[in-house]
């Protein structure tokens, strides 16, 4: 029932999708394993999330990939703008500083539906590190709830916006990029 | 409401935009970023596009586990016997 989502977090933590796919079946076998110990403290969701990636990090440092940790823990170590510097004014500017240089055109509506804005939304998210792709798939793709993700990552509730933030606003910046090239 | 605030920049506000959304902003910091977008045409598009790209990746569907995977686990579910 939650294998895509499974998939996607064992993802973060380990390198190939033949390994992540290892991952999700000892999952379920924990899961099978671990049920008479679950209590219900915790949904039933977060219990197997947290048994996922417990599994995973396993797998992961026995792969020796550490880095993506550091990405969910501490996303605010290396500073990312949702918007590039170079489409604002300048901080010294007289008038206006920080304005907009080149404001965001309004997009065509014709052309949100099409199968090709889809694959568009597709590849960026697909091009996104592994922490902010998980969040954004989960969230805004599986419309899960922001305590559900943060829950099922364990990561703290600003981590997650941060993550989830930087995501949106690449996913925005590629829209924007292939609708003013192919106008 | 501090001067600070009132004078948020557009650059400053394409970082709030997520914050906005989920309603984590200050009550202050809320009316500033909402006043803000009132008055700045560039900054209503960009927040415009930001739901836009919400509402376009809500239409994706999620890639399921390959085939084989999957019919490993289906194995490991019938081939399990309670421990009790």
């Amino acid at each position: 029932m939650y294998n895509a989502s499974l998939l996607r977090v064992a993802l973060i933590y380990v390198a190939s999708r033949a390994v992540a796919e290892d991952v999700v079946q000892e999952t379920w076998i924990g899961v099978l394993n671990g049920i008479d110990r679950f209590e219900g403290r915790s949904s039933l969701k977060t219990w197997i999330f947290r048994i996922l990636t417990n599994i995973a990090k396993t797998r992961g440092q026995r792969e020796g990939r550490t880095v993506p940790f550091s990405a969910l823990e501490r996303p605010d170590a290396v500073p990312e703008a949702a918007v590039d510097a170079d489409r604002f004014l300048p901080a010294d500017h007289g008038r206006w500083p920080g304005h907009w240089a080149s404001k965001p055109e309004r997009w065509p509506e014709e052309r949100l539906l099409a199968a090709e804005t889809r694959a568009v939304v597709e590849q960026a998210i697909e091009r996104l590190p592994p922490a902010q792709r998980t969040v954004i798939s989960l969230r805004d793709v599986e419309g899960w709830s922001s305590d559900e993700t943060r829950n099922a990552l364990g990561v703290s509730e600003t981590n997650q916006r941060v993550l989830l933030h930087r995501a949106r606003s690449k996913v925005r910046q590629a829209l924007e990029d292939y609708f003013s090239e192919a106008q | 409401m501090s001067a600070s605030v009132e004078q948020l920049s557009c650059q400053e506000l394409v970082e709030l935009v997520t914050s906005y959304f989920e309603g984590a902003l200050p009550a202050d910091e809320r009316a500033s970023f909402e006043h803000h977008i009132e008055g700045c045409t560039g900054c209503h598009e960009y927040v415009r596009q930001m739901r836009t790209t919400i509402e376009l990746t809500g239409r994706l569907t999620t890639a399921d586990l390959s085939p084989a995977a999957e019919a490993k686990l289906l194995t490991v579910f019938r081939n399990w016997k309670s421990p009790r």
